[in-house]
């Protein structure tokens, strides 16, 4: 690998798009040079194995697609800002063309007759699509060690979880992999793994972009939303992607508003930010509490006020969560059968007839965490029980939007600490599900009221990565980016970017390795 | 250890009525004509090759989502109000959720506590006219499930060698009427249940918003029986027989489950709580799966679906466009037409109300548009084992028909070859009259002059009656006449000249 295209892969989405304009790079050479990073270090024994599937030739046809059309001159114009900056997407979002597997055996060499309404708008800004990023099977986990096809490790230190349960795509962004990638979030799974692993993630607002072609977990809570090392990158990613879709019953109409417009501006002078009393003491590791209280010094500095707001339902979060996420999962999940497509296992004996065959596809296709949330789930939507469970869930569920409603008075953003904690080791909290979820306590409020929330790099505790959460009324998406990049600004006046600090990983030289970049595919399907 | 009685010899129908009463209830499904389907872009239509009318999101593949198609709303809004229901001001899905091939999300997105329309009724007449009201719980949208087909000897899953499923129909919109148990019907419950049927499919056809065809599944009834001891008033445990679908064979059903009802509970037994499947064979019912109130479908808020809100100007822009309802509409062409209630009821059951309105409306009589329509049109749909309304006739010919009679160009009989040319596909009456030369013999080169002449020269007999004051033997010249001209002679013309060779005056 040469330096020259080492270097590419460390500029931010808008560097890489400005130089595409000025022709100073090349599209094939920008991606060719993030294929090079993928084969050097995701794959063997300690690499990062952000990807599931590398699609390097379809990327490549792309890019020089993108070459073609700026060689042409004419054409140039037309093309959208972020035309040939190559971006990753996680496989719970479907893909013509390249598998989808939502990391679980039971979509194992699926692949997908339609692309996802996000998918289809890559294409037609012509962004490069380098593969599908792994994640927790069926996006149901916090650290991506439920994926079926093996963990994603943390490039701050290897030996940790990128967090999840799209780790792989944060992992990507943080290894340099990809620029940008696509995550979903449903009860943090873009911003706590932005955290852990030093990059920027957004959940916009419940609606903002389509989820035609996320593979549901939770309709109500699931969003698609940005993966990126800046805000201001995340915010051209989302700008992008928004917008309404006949498709979506539940997507927002209206225009997309300049997120990146926004993120530019990175000014909080006279902004109110409200602290929230419930999502700051008890079970926050003192080094993550000592970097919010250093950004929030930060920010009043900066002129931004900040204000203490009381979100007392906040408490009841996690539980509601844990019973609407899982009862609507039951149901998602249903479809999952073996008769139509993806994994099919009979029985190994007895009759054949289709009740067994369901029942022992579904047996052996599903992983321990993905069942533990259908049996949750079906319990609490059972005949008797749903009043109790998934009937008072909803009803937490909407005075936590009262308390929203309320925060939002007195503040025009509020703040917490994304994640309680940095990156755990690999394996520390598998066997403990309880404290696994609680690495959600701060993020599940703002998918239960549809609120955007952005995490971007809040300096490090220990040598690893700390999140600092922002979130906004709805549709407000905006002020995430505008407060997120005023912070990011601030934080690196002195010093590099935080994602530019993130220790060298050992690199196997392209020619060294043993097996090419599509081999990374498959790391544990083998 | 005791065992429950749950299987008896069926009463006859006049025993059972003498010791019970029966309690009826109706769930009746009905496919939406909609150009596509309840949630999804993919063609609604029947017939086609299958697997052909289906996409993404009917095959419920990972990552779709549903979208609900406002035309099916419309039409369950416009149904909702033809059965005198409130309609809803907001409500919305939920998922119905069981494993079962035929449904790929493995749940139904139906309507549970939130119908569409509800607390309506509907007036049911009855075959001597006493009206009989139906008061319906509710009318809800939901989609309709693939079709399976099991091969092997049992027909059915359980012990087949493997089973197709067919996607087309999954997604088709479907409003699904549920009555309230229908009490005191009494001995006329059979004829209740298919007078029902009858109605309903009677309202969907005259909305035009389904084709109305039982054969077809396009109506579709499940019917709830059970029976209570004569004087009680406590619901005996109901039988819920599946898909009978015609209006005779919900009348047998029902009759054959008050009956076998009635033989369980007089031999002291007990119903068993389960769906039944409807014979045609034998004209009975055999057990289905046994069903409890407690099946438990975790239904909840479908939430990929935003609520359907119906504003109330809406709703009246609706009202003001309905058809007239199709009782009301019988009683005013009674009394406009001026039949029998027995020649009424004729036309009724034979379908032709339509095509009777529309040829009188074309100018004929309606005593003429009855005779054509019930007689000669009838007579050769039959015999082409066609209802009459499907053998192509346009009541505008008939209307050409008559006209050409009236004017006295063609006579009855010619008429009705003519008729036949027709359905052969010669083209119109006025055509076929003078391509074939079928119009009457005229006497302006003096033919029927002559053929009248050559009658009456065979006939002497004859000739001497009508001259001695019997006018009625003129019949017994026509025949030789008609045979003269090849029929296409017109009766009064004969006559006519008979009585001025005779100098008979009239």
């Amino acid at each position: 690998m040469t330096t020259h295209t080492h270097h590419l892969t460390r500029l931010t989405a808008a560097e890489m798009a400005q130089k595409l304009r000025a022709g100073e790079i090349t599209s094939v050479e920008l991606t060719q040079a993030h294929l090079d990073r993928i084969a050097a270090v995701d794959g063997g024994e300690r690499g990062i194995h952000a990807f599931l599937h590398v699609s390097a030739e379809e990327a490549l046809r792309t890019a020089a697609e993108v070459d073609d059309l700026r060689a042409a001159g004419g054409a140039a114009e037309a093309l959208h800002p972020l035309a040939g900056v190559p971006i990753a997407v996680k496989d719970l979002i479907v893909t013509e063309g390249q598998p989808t597997t939502a990391g679980s055996k039971m979509l194992e060499g699926w692949m997908s007759p339609y692309d996802a309404t996000v998918v289809t708008k890559l294409r037609e800004a012509k962004l490069p699509i380098l593969g599908k990023t792994n994640l927790d099977e069926f996006a149901m986990g916090s650290s991506t060690e439920h994926s079926a096809y093996g963990v994603t490790r943390n490039p701050w230190d290897t030996t940790r979880i990128p967090g999840g349960s799209g780790g792989g795509s944060a992992a990507a962004v943080a290894a340099f992999e990809a620029p940008l990638a696509l995550g979903t979030d449903t009860g943090g799974s873009i911003r706590q793994p932005g955290a852990v692993t030093g990059t920027v993630g957004t959940k916009p607002t419940y609606g903002s972009v389509s989820r035609y072609g996320a593979i549901a977990m939770a309709s109500s809570l699931d969003q698609i939303g940005p993966v990126a090392r800046t805000t201001e990158d995340a915010a051209l990613l989302h700008e992008l992607i928004a917008g309404h879709d006949p498709k979506d019953s539940t997507s927002l109409p209206g225009e997309v508003p300049a997120f990146g417009e926004a993120a530019r501006t990175a000014d909080v002078a006279g902004m109110r930010i409200g602290v929230i009393k419930q999502l700051t003491g008890e079970g926050y590791q003192q080094g993550v509490l000592d970097r919010f209280h250093e950004a929030l010094d930060a920010l009043r500095a900066a002129g931004a006020e900040i204000v203490e707001v009381d979100c007392p339902s906040f408490d009841y979060a996690l539980g509601a969560y844990y019973l609407i996420m899982p009862s609507e999962a039951s149901s998602n999940l249903a479809k999952f059968d073996g008769v139509r497509y993806g994994t099919r296992v009979l029985p190994e004996e007895g009759p054949l007839t289709i009740e067994r065959v369901m029942g022992s596809t579904r047996a052996a296709g599903f992983g321990d965490e993905v069942k533990r949330r259908i049996i949750l789930g079906t319990y609490a939507l059972s005949a008797g029980y749903y009043d109790a469970y998934y009937g008072s869930a909803q009803k937490v569920r909407t005075l936590i939007q009262q308390d929203f409603d309320a925060a939002f008075e007195k503040a025009d953003v509020l703040i917490s600490p994304t994640s309680p904690t940095v990156a755990f080791p690999l394996g520390e909290n598998l066997d403990d599900p309880l404290a696994m979820y609680l690495n959600d306590v701060a993020t599940i409020p703002a998918n239960l009221a549809g609120v955007p929330g952005i995490s971007v790099p809040g300096g490090l505790s220990e040598g690893l990565p700390v999140g600092i959460q922002f979130l906004a009324p709805i549709r407000e998406d905006a002020r995430v980016y505008r407060a997120g990049a005023a912070l990011e600004k601030l934080l690196s006046q002195d010093a590099e970017p935080l994602w530019a600090q993130a220790p060298e990983l050992a690199e196997t030289e392209p020619e060294a390795a043993a097996e090419p970049a599509e081999a990374a595919a498959h790391p544990a399907g083998k | 250890m005791t065992e429950t009685l749950t299987d008896a010899e069926p009463l006859s129908y006049e025993q059972a009525l003498e010791h019970f009463d029966p309690v009826l209830g109706f769930e009746v499904h009905v496919e939406l004509n909609t150009k596509t389907k309840m949630f999804s872009s993919a063609p609604n239509a029947f017939g086609d090759e299958p697997n052909t009318n289906v996409n993404e999101v009917c095959l419920g593949l990972p990552g779709t989502l549903p979208v609900v198609n406002g035309k099916a709303v419309e039409y369950a809004v416009m149904l909702g109000l033809a059965l005198n229901c409130q309609i809803a001001e907001r409500c919305r899905f939920a998922r119905k959720q069981y494993f079962y091939p035929d449904t790929p999300k493995n749940w139904q997105t139906s309507q549970y506590d939130e119908p569409i329309a509800f607390d309506g009724y509907l007036d049911i007449e009855l075959d001597d006219g006493e009206v009989f009201r139906v008061e319906i719980e509710r009318a809800h949208m939901e989609e309709d499930a693939g079709k399976l087909t099991h091969a092997g000897t049992s027909g059915r899953i359980q012990g087949a060698d493997y089973s197709l499923v067919d996607y087309n129909r999954s997604g088709i919109p479907l409003v699904e009427i549920v009555t309230k148990p229908i009490v005191g019907a009494g001995a006329r419950a059979p004829e209740l249940a298919r007078a029902y049927v009858s109605a309903v499919r009677d309202i969907v056809k005259g909305l035009g918003i389904s084709d109305a065809k039982m054969e077809r599944g396009n109506v579709r009834c499940d019917a709830n029986v059970s029976m209570m001891p004569k004087g009680t008033t406590t619901f005996g445990t109901r039988s819920e027989t599946k898909n009978v679908n015609s209006m005779r064979a919900v009348e047998h059903a029902v009759t054959y489950e008050m009956r076998r009802h009635a033989g369980i509970l007089a031999a002291g037994g007990t119903i068993v709580q389960e769906t039944r499947h409807w014979q045609e064979g034998s004209r009975t019912t055999s057990s289905g799966r046994p069903k409890s109130d407690a099946d438990d479908y975790r239904y909840f808020p479908e939430p990929d679906l935003v609520p359907i809100v119906t504003t109330a100007a809406w709703v009246e822009e609706l009202r003001a466009q309905l058809p007239e309802p199709p009782a009301e509409r019988r009683r005013r062409l009674l009394a406009a037409w001026g039949f029998s209630e027995q020649e009424f009821r004729d036309v009724v059951a034979a379908g032709l109300l339509d095509e009777i309105e529309e040829t009188v409306a074309s100018g004929v009589a309606p005593s003429v548009a009855r005779k054509w329509w019930m007689g000669e049109i009838s007579r050769l749909a039959n015999a082409r084992d066609l209802e009459p309304a499907a053998l192509g006739v346009q009541p505008a010919t008939i209307a050409e028909l008559n006209a050409l009679i009236e004017q006295g160009r063609i006579n009855d009989k010619i008429a009705r070859q003519v008729l036949e040319h027709v359905i052969a596909g010669e083209g119109a009456p006025e055509e076929i009259v003078s391509a074939r030369g079928l119009e009457v013999v005229s006497d302006d080169d003096g033919a029927l002059t002559a053929a009248v002449e050559k009658a009456m020269a065979e006939n002497p007999d004859v000739v001497e009656k009508i001259a001695g004051g019997k006018l009625k033997a003129i019949g017994a010249l026509i025949g030789p006449v008609m045979k003269e001209t090849r029929g296409q002679a017109d009766a009064g013309a004969v006559r006519k000249i008979v009585l001025t060779k005779l100098g008979i005056e009239e």
